[in-house]
């Protein structure tokens, strides 16, 4: 399977096989003007299968939703063809509008205006004004 | 600008320096009487609740301030759609200090990051109520004389009940606590209340359904009512809410040095006869919590560089 490589953008690298998909979504990815190419489930030394996303355009991608959805995955950016720079992710300690709360208690879902924030806890991502756990 | 949304904000030294005003405050109220002399506070109740209101009012009447309140969330400027963001920045303009109640969890929270002056959480939904621990705080050190090696027993709501997580999170900072979770099955204590707050503390604690049974092991017996406005529900409720009633005869089974507390009001969870028992301590608790709000007040407003 041949996919082009590309000259300036990024690519999306070691995603868990089966997350290029979400990815993609929260991303805003599936729009018509940019070129993106998702490969799923390729053979992965490390990782046995893995998902990669190409993306044929400059445009800033949210690292951090990369780092909520997979912090294992790796940045590479294209430039003039060649690798300018590679990126791991982690996972961040607060996302701010990738994620929105479900509690219909909680002050988010009457204040159209809050940025939903969650901030990483011990068990996992938690509203900061509920509390709730992410979903 | 320090706000006190979560009584976790506070340390176990700040805390201990609120009881000890607490109890310079009951000791020689004259002292404190113009302590807050032409500083004004603000009650934000975007729903009701008169007993926390008033005691907040009294609170800072006793230091000497004034008090504005806003009448009616029905009223103000809340019905007409403005941001809890928008009113907090407006009121910070009026008064050095707010107290806030709001029926969404997490409203003061953004009150705060919002207000140019402290805020004091009274209440968001069910999620955080600082004050009415302090005023669990303080009545367990006048009654108990310490904070440490105690068996409380909660019983009732135990799902949704804020005060009482609020209290079990106040408590795990100190040694020796034991835990009784006294409550119907569709209403224990979340999961995640226990790990986050029991289990890293090592509070050991036990769930039964049984108060009865649980009666003499407990220095504290912590009763709440089943609140009819945390239910989507309402045949859930009415299954739920008279599950626990504690009467003359089961508080025979209870030891002598035992308190009855309970974060008022209380629909019939505790039988009006037991008022008269010397055990019963949540019309003290009352008393504690105005004391509590003020020493918070002062303390926030000397922060603030206001006094």
């Amino acid at each position: 399977m041949n996919i082009d490589s590309i000259q300036n953008g990024i690519v999306i690298d070691h995603i868990t096989a089966g997350k290029s998909m979400k990815l993609v979504h929260l991303l805003n990815l599936d729009r018509d003007d940019i070129s993106i190419a998702i490969i799923r489930n390729v053979h992965s030394q490390k990782m046995g299968k893995k998902d990669i996303i190409k993306i044929d355009a400059e445009l800033s991608v949210d690292l951090d939703v990369i780092g909520y959805v997979d912090p294992e995955a790796t940045i590479n950016v294209i430039r003039d063809g060649v690798l300018a720079e590679k990126k791991a992710i982690g996972r961040p300690k607060r996302l701010t509008n990738v994620i929105h709360c479900k509690n219909p208690r909680c002050i988010t879902s009457v204040e159209q205006e809050l940025q939903h924030v969650f901030v990483l806890r011990d068990d996992g991502y938690r509203c900061l004004y509920c509390e709730t756990k992410a979903e | 600008m320090r706000s006190v949304i979560d009584v976790m904000d506070l340390s176990v030294k700040e805390l201990e320096e609120l009881i000890a005003t607490a109890e310079d405050i009951i000791a020689d109220p004259d002292k404190y009487a113009e302590a807050c002399h032409r500083k004004k506070l603000a009650t934000l109740f975007f729903e009701p609740s008169t007993r926390t209101r008033m005691s907040f009012e009294a609170a800072m009447y006793e230091l000497g301030g004034h008090v504005i309140s806003m009448s009616e969330a029905s009223s103000s400027s809340a019905a007409k759609g403005e941001s809890v963001a928008d009113t907090a920045k407006t009121v910070s303009n009026y008064v050095d200090i707010i107290a806030m109640r709001h029926p969404k969890e997490g409203a003061a929270l953004v009150a705060a990051n919002n207000a140019s002056v402290p805020v004091i959480n009274a209440g968001d939904g069910g999620h955080c109520h600082p004050t009415q621990t302090l005023a669990d705080l303080l009545t367990i050190w006048r009654e108990k004389k310490r904070l440490s090696n105690l068996t409380i027993g909660f019983c009732g709501d135990l799902k949704f009940g804020r005060t009482v997580h609020s209290l079990a999170g106040a408590m795990a900072r100190y040694e020796g606590i034991k835990l009784v979770l006294i409550s119907p099955v569709e209403l224990k204590l979340p999961s995640y209340v226990k790990r986050n707050i029991l289990e890293p503390a090592n509070i050991p604690y036990r769930q039964t359904t049984d108060l009865e049974d649980a009666l003499g092991e407990l220095d504290i017996l912590y009763m709440t009512r089943v609140q009819r406005e945390r239910f989507f529900n309402e045949e859930d409720y009415l299954r739920l809410k008279d599950r626990y009633i504690l009467t003359e005869e089961k508080m025979k089974k209870a030891p002598e040095d035992m308190i009855v507390m309970h974060p008022l009001p209380r629909v019939n969870e505790i039988s009006v006869a037991v008022d008269k028992d010397p055990r019963a301590c949540y019309f003290k608790q009352v008393l504690n919590g105005k004391y509590m709000r003020m020493a918070l007040i002062l303390k926030l407003l000397k922060e603030a560089g206001t006094i």
